[in-house]
């Protein structure tokens, strides 16, 4: 069951006080204006064994995302379509506040929220990946590890998604006598666009894109939007704060102005259009 | 297209609970009961300062076309999560220190647009058991089907694909507390469905006062319709 509880991120009273004076003055500690953000570093290609990979950096915090493409039944109700399944998982490693152990609800709610916006937007052309349709279809495994928390899972384990999955080789699959084999050869992936997570956050008045673990800790609530180059896919408000309907349509403008520079980011990197 | 489903809240259907509400909301059929203030077991997630809120969204294994595993999946643990979030922001938490409230969301029969309708109904259903609240939450959810923005989509056109948003709303203080969104929508499109969502959610809300009043006040609502 889920309950209320608190970041275990403990701010100290004073710190607190600064955050909301810089605020009150349109800054933030670290410097940044409202809607700038973090320092981005994407690298693909990171992983050999996976079929495809990517490292994302956003600020200090890090994620991995791999990819194993195989393949396994079609998912009910979409029967000639290939199923593709994004998965989080926040590493031990990533802060002193993780624990080894199943999932709570934050990290499954990261990785349906990352899944929903990949899934939403089409990027993959599913219909392209049935083998046999309503047998055998592709299975396409997005599997994330966050590495070190500081803050904005949400969009680092979302770039980390859509660049690997743009970086990806899929496997050509071939049936012979009922049987599936690997021919050994690799081919594009059918891909259709580039989906783009911008995370926002209010804090009193203020609302601000890609916050820390810090700004994260004295949040009020909490939005996560995917655009497209055609509008927005995807949308997941959170914590336990509310917004009104003008913040709301603000930081959907902001989403799509700066998901834009990280699309054209994607597009450069990987040399893939969408 | 600016239609609601019939919409149908009954106030005090669990007799045990604090606060309970029985919503039907098209085919949806979902039960909300409150438990508490009560003592915090385990102890140690008391909060000294204020009151633990818990929520659990739960479908029944016969609420679906085919069986459900009883056992919680990945989406009712999202859905618990979000819906506690949209309920949060209308509760006087601070007024119930180191006591637990449990809401219990069980969806009977289910169709489009379950998580709202289960909000609707709990937020009911903690009024019932007379929590200090700031406002009631509405929820309602606006979508697309054959590129054009509507209403309270059900499951049917849900599955059509198009998109879906469902939205938990305190009309009294103009804040949204549930916004999600499963679909592509233009920037155009995003700004009528959200004021579309909106409008429904205050449709909720006369529906939901009126389930109160009529628990509460039943004979004077009567009288007073009757004198009209």
């Amino acid at each position: 069951m889920s309950s209320s509880k608190r970041s275990p991120i403990i701010v100290e009273h004073l710190r607190k006080q600064a955050m909301w004076d810089a605020l009150s003055r349109g800054k933030r500690l670290d410097g940044r204006d409202f809607g700038d953000q973090r320092p981005l570093e994407i690298e693909i290609d990171v992983i050999k064994k996976a079929n495809g990979s990517a490292r994302v950096k956003l600020g200090d915090s890090e994620v991995i995302a791999g990819i194993k493409i195989e393949t396994g039944e079609p998912f009910e109700g979409l029967e000639s379509k290939g199923a593709l399944i994004v998965t989080a998982e926040v590493l031990p490693t990533a802060s002193p506040h993780v624990e080894p152990g199943p999932p709570d609800e934050e990290v499954v709610e990261l990785a349906r929220v990352v899944d929903r916006g990949v899934r939403e937007s089409e990027m993959v052309d599913l219909d392209q990946l049935a083998l046999v349709p309503g047998k055998i279809v592709y299975t396409i495994f997005v599997d994330c590890s966050v590495i070190n928390a500081d803050g904005n899972l949400f969009d680092a384990t979302s770039y980390a998604t859509v660049a690997a999955i743009l970086s990806a080789r899929l496997p050509i699959f071939e049936m012979q006598d009922s049987k599936v084999v690997d021919t050994g050869q690799t081919k594009d992936m059918p891909l259709r666009t580039i989906p783009v997570s911008i995370t926002a956050i209010r804090i009193g008045d203020s609302v601000l894109i890609d916050p820390t673990a810090e700004e994260e800790a004295c949040m009020d609530a909490r939005i996560t939007i995917d655009t497209t180059p055609e509008g927005f896919c995807a949308i997941q408000k959170g914590f336990a704060g509310s917004f009104t309907i003008d913040q709301l349509k603000k930081a959907a403008e902001t989403a799509r102005i700066k998901g834009e520079a990280v699309r054209a980011k994607l597009r450069e990197l990987t040399g893939k259009n969408g | 297209m600016d239609e609601l489903r019939e919409v149908k809240i009954t106030v005090g259907t669990v007799k045990n609970a604090d606060g309970s509400a029985f919503i039907e909301f098209g085919k949806n059929k979902i039960l909300a009961a409150v438990y508490g203030p009560r003592e915090v077991h385990p102890k140690h997630m008391a909060l000294p300062d204020r009151c633990v809120l818990r929520c659990r969204y739960h479908m029944s294994p016969f609420s679906t076309d085919t069986r459900k595993n009883p056992a919680p999946s990945r989406r009712e643990v999202e859905i618990s999560k979000v819906m506690r979030e949209a309920l949060e922001p209308a509760l006087m938490l601070e007024d119930y220190p180191r006591a637990a409230i449990d809401v219990y969301v069980e969806v009977l029969q289910s169709d489009g647009g379950s998580r709202c309708a289960g909000i609707a109904a709990a937020s009911v259903a903690l009024a019932d058991a007379g929590i200090n609240m700031r406002d009631l939450v509405a929820a309602c959810a606006a979508g697309k089907v054959d590129e054009k923005i509507v209403l309270d989509i059900n499951d049917t056109e849900d599955k059509e694909g198009g998109a879906d948003m469902p939205v938990a709303y305190l009309p009294r203080l103009d804040q949204v507390t549930l916004l999600q969104l499963d679909g592509n929508l233009s920037p155009e499109q995003f700004n009528e469905c959200l004021d579309k969502a909106i409008s429904g959610c205050k449709m909720v809300y006369e529906i939901q006062k009126k389930a109160l009043m009529q628990k509460y006040f039943g004979n004077e609502t009567e009288m007073k319709e009757e004198t009209q």
